[in-house]
């Protein structure tokens, strides 16, 4: 696997898990708009996998589909971040997840609509427009949860804390950036740290919520080592293509 | 030179031309997003080109939302449509750059989409939705979001402040 094709798997990966993870709301959020806006977000998400996965498919020394892509590789194959396999847990941990991944993801495409290749190019350019929606939205949620009650606040401060560990790895390259990053090929995530640290403690104030203090980051997740809970992602994604395999819908 | 019966033969190779063209537009008409039935996805701003390329035509669809379901099944549709008005062999592509935008979307997508209760996208003020211009029911302008998402992601729910019913608008992307 070269150092491109992996990159643009770890680009494709995080929105394909953290979709799939948004899909598991379908019928269970906690009030029928939230319900139909999780589950909106988990199909924007997984349409911008798509159009990577399709990408990726059909370079020269890939070769294959979007289906054996995104539904047949084996686990240590996924290059996503660990934060986005995380599970759903309460609608508050899922804001907070889906907040830290939005505001990263937000940086992360501004700069993708850079890059000197034309067809990465032109899928940052298409789906910055819905990120933004989805910064926007899981922002205003923060903010609403947070300074909202005395129950909603400890929840939101409970998330805010146990999913920080899991925000450093966005920041951390892994090897395949490293050898990118030389050649202008990958965005240098190091930078978008700080921009990053500056709209998640802005909107941590707003929801009179407390940035939490540092400690050790879990990392792994872009070199295909992941959590516990990916395993079971999998499972369930996987499950019709390796029961019926080829099988379209 | 150009001899008279020379001049005839390019003159009908252009009529033919432009009737095909004429011909797929036409049938391009008849197709909707099967999301919101009766606008032709002309009118929703997603044929951006048709062409043709020694003999072969290709027309190319714009997607709007990344994940909208609609995404398989319109080029699906195009092709059904085109089979239907004796024109096959026509490619049919999903091309996302330039990518689509509700700006693109018709006067008459607009008039359609109010008519079916639809707030058409209406860019002004901060926010980067926009907001409706009125209540598709009562015209009031009294309208107030309940939440950004709705019954697919390019719209957002509303509800009037006068009428009281509830509403959806087509967020500007």
């Amino acid at each position: 696997m070269t150092a491109s094709n992996s990159y643009l798997l770890h680009l494709a990966d995080n929105p394909m898990i953290l979709g799939q993870r948004l899909g598991e709301w379908c019928g269970h959020g906690p009030v029928l708009e939230q319900d139909i806006a999780l589950t909106n977000i988990a199909l924007d998400l997984i349409g911008q996998a798509r159009l990577l996965y399709q990408y990726i498919a059909g370079l020269e020394d890939v070769r294959s589909t979007e289906d054996q892509l995104s539904m047949l590789r084996y686990e240590h194959e996924y290059y996503n971040l660990l934060l986005v396999e995380l599970p759903n847990k309460d609608f508050g941990n899922t804001i907070t997840r889906q907040f830290y991944y939005d505001a990263f993801n937000l940086l992360q495409y501004e700069a993708l609509t850079n890059h000197p290749n034309v067809s990465l190019r032109a899928i940052a350019v298409k789906t910055l427009k819905e990120i933004k929606y989805h910064y926007r939205y899981s922002s205003e949620w923060m903010i609403r949860l947070g300074d909202g009650t005395e129950q909603s606040h400890t929840i939101m401060q409970s998330a805010v804390n146990q999913l920080w560990r899991y925000t450093g790895e966005m920041f951390i390259p892994a090897s395949f950036e490293n050898d990118l990053l030389a050649q202008g090929q990958a965005i240098d995530i190091i930078s978008l740290k700080e921009p990053w640290l500056e709209k998640v403690s802005s909107i941590l104030s707003q929801a009179t919520l407390s940035l939490p203090p540092d400690e050790p980051m879990r990392t792994g997740g872009k070199e295909g080592r992941h959590t516990e809970d990916m395993g079971f992602i999998l499972t369930e994604l996987q499950y019709m293509q390796r029961t019926f395999p080829q099988m379209q819908w | 030179m150009v001899t008279t019966d020379t001049h005839t033969k390019q003159l009908q190779a252009s009529l033919d031309w432009l009737s095909i063209r004429r011909r797929i537009a036409s049938a391009l008409y008849e197709v909707s997003d099967p999301e919101i039935p009766g606008i032709s996805i002309v009118d929703l701003g997603m044929v951006i080109d048709i062409r043709e390329n020694e003999g072969q035509w290709q027309v190319d669809l714009a997607p709007t939302y990344s994940g909208c379901p609609a995404i398989d099944v319109i080029p699906f549709m195009v092709k059904a449509k085109f089979d239907e008005a004796g024109l096959p062999g026509i490619g049919v592509d999903m091309v996302i750059s330039p990518p689509w935008a509700t700006e693109w979307i018709s006067p008459i997508g607009h008039q359609k989409l109010l008519g079916y209760g639809i707030a058409p996208p209406n860019r002004h003020g901060s926010l980067m939705e926009g907001s409706p211009k009125q209540c598709p029911q009562c015209q009031s302008e009294n309208t107030v979001i309940i939440s950004p998402y709705s019954s697919t992601p390019c719209k957002a729910a509303y509800r009037c402040l006068d009428c009281l019913e509830p509403f959806e608008y087509f967020k500007c992307y």
